[in-house]
């Protein structure tokens, strides 16, 4: 069991932050912010070809944190690969000490930089959920037994702001039923919504031992804000976040985002909304120290 | 029916490169609907090709391009343009110029692509529904087909790019997942949205299809 694990099964107020690995071999930038971050959160995600983006792989960059001390959350996309592959991948990463799989469907290869390839989605997340929580029983996916099972700690998505939200909280809870353990959310911004989704979350959760991590994403200007609005599904910046982030000189912005960020978790954390909290600062990991500070978490 | 559209004129005039005498095939079926390969699109067909400076020696507007005995019936009914020609020019399916394929071992040449089975909306308007997929599970959707019209081809709801009842990947496509549960919801069998859903057998059709319906046993789903 990994340290991530732990925490949450402990009751601990989770944290989480992400590593997106870079487009090529220089690693610099990368291996300083998992230096910087891994004794001060449970877990880091690192994501697996993010936006269908041709990058450095989840698996490899997931061991290296685990290698390191830290805990990796391995985020696996049924996009590129087959069930052949995604099963080889999962035991390579048990094999590598990686313990926790966040099993997503992936972004559309569409919206990424190689768009005419072709797409796979042999699997999607719920049954990459299923797949993962037979392997943890000793099975492959048809059922043949293993020489040993897994001990993935399964993790899932799911989007609180989706419009309409009745087939996201159908899927969400088809995901609970398949295996799901934890979940992390599409990055959040109104603790009202939130803490309503929260409310019905946790009446679905009720007895069974499932953990939901709220998504944070550091707001670092007003443009960011409404590009998130206006592009990006599921993502809902409410009036009154926006009008802070213009208060201040654009020098600022990327303060007040922390301090809102900040503030979120605290929010989170103090009311007992969820069980922890999954921040993801897009390249600009070296902030989360500092709002952690401010949010007392360190 | 299977919508095709015809290539662009350029391209075909390279895949001809010096070749000069041609035949043109069109298909009286799925071709004619799409004006891809009907007679209309035929003639014209002829007379950009003379215009570029091509021979045009046969033309052709089969009953259905994809039947192979008709085609080799029609070339041996036009046996001297069929031996003299440098090459075919299909405007059908690519199952219709595969067809054309097995009726001679002349240079064949596809004047169209072939995009998908499709739906008529209306006139020359189509959709894509159905991706021949071997094994119908339309029932488990309220007959809204996730596999060909959820992008993702997604079997248990809808994914984060759900956009306000609309696709992420094409803002102008319904979010399928949408479609279902709004259908589910109509026919009182939500309970169905809830089922967890295994994914597809995609052998269940073994690649390139065959069925001899002639054997009986076959015609009766054996595979």
């Amino acid at each position: 069991m990994g340290k991530y694990r732990e925490a949450a099964e402990s009751g601990k107020f989770v944290v989480s932050g992400e590593i997106g690995p870079p487009k090529g071999t220089q690693v610099d930038d990368m291996l300083h912010h998992i230096d910087l971050l891994k004794d001060l959160v449970d877990g880091l995600n690192v994501t697996d070809n993010q936006s269908a983006v041709l990058r450095l792989g989840s698996m490899a960059v997931s061991h290296h944190i685990v290698s390191e001390g830290g805990d990796a959350v391995f985020q696996m996309t049924t996009r590129d690969r087959n069930r052949l592959a995604l099963q080889n991948d999962l035991l390579s990463a048990h094999f590598l000490g990686i313990r926790n799989v966040l099993c997503l469907t992936g972004d559309h290869v569409s919206v990424g930089d190689h768009k005419d390839a072709r797409e796979v989605y042999d699997f999607e997340s719920v049954q990459l959920i299923q797949a993962v929580k037979k392997m943890n029983e000793g099975y492959d996916w048809t059922g043949n037994e293993l020489q040993g099972s897994t001990d993935f700690y399964i993790g899932a998505v799911v989007t609180p702001e989706s419009n309409p939200i009745e087939p996201q909280k159908a899927k969400f809870e088809k995901k609970i039923a398949a295996g799901a353990q934890f979940f992390q959310t599409q990055a959040v911004y109104d603790m009202d919504n939130f803490q309503n989704f929260m409310e019905y979350a946790r009446g679905v959760t009720e007895g069974k031992d499932v953990k939901i991590m709220a998504g944070l994403v550091v707001l670092t200007s007003v443009g960011m804000a409404k590009y998130m609005n206006k592009f990006v599904p599921g993502v809902f910046v409410p009036d009154n976040l926006l009008e802070e982030m213009a208060s201040v000189p654009k020098e600022e912005a990327i303060k007040k985002g922390m301090e809102i960020c900040a503030r979120h978790i605290k929010l989170l954390k103090d009311k007992n909304v969820c069980d922890g909290v999954h921040i993801m600062a897009i390249g600009k990991e070296e902030i989360v120290p500092e709002i952690l500070q401010m949010a007392d978490l360190v | 029916m299977i919508i095709s559209q015809q290539k662009p004129f350029e391209e075909i005039l390279e895949a001809l490169g010096d070749q000069e005498k041609v035949y043109l095939v069109g298909c009286g079926e799925c071709a004619t609907m799409t004006e891809s390969g009907g007679e209309n699109e035929i003639a014209d067909m002829k007379t950009r090709l003379e215009a570029a400076g091509k021979t045009v020696l046969g033309n052709d507007v089969a009953h259905a391009t994809c039947h192979e005995l008709d085609m080799k019936r029609i070339f041996r009914q036009s046996k001297d343009a069929a031996k003299e020609t440098d090459a075919f020019i299909v405007f059908s399916c690519g199952a219709g110029t595969q067809s054309v394929r097995e009726a001679t071992d002349k240079h064949v040449i596809p004047g169209t692509n072939t995009l998908f089975l499709g739906n008529v909306k209306r006139n020359l308007q189509y959709e894509e529904k159905c991706s021949l997929c071997g094994e119908c599970v339309l029932d488990e959707y309220g007959s809204i087909c996730p596999v060909t019209r959820c992008a993702k081809g997604i079997l248990n709801g809808p994914c984060g790019g759900t956009n306000n009842g609309q696709c992420e990947v094409d803002p102008d496509k319904p979010c399928a997942w949408v479609l279902i549960h709004n259908q589910l919801k109509k026919e009182d069998r939500i309970d169905q949205f809830m089922k967890i859903q295994g994914p597809k057998r995609w052998n269940a059709v073994e690649r390139p299809g065959r069925l001899d319906a002639r054997d009986k046993d076959e015609e009766k789903g054996a595979a």
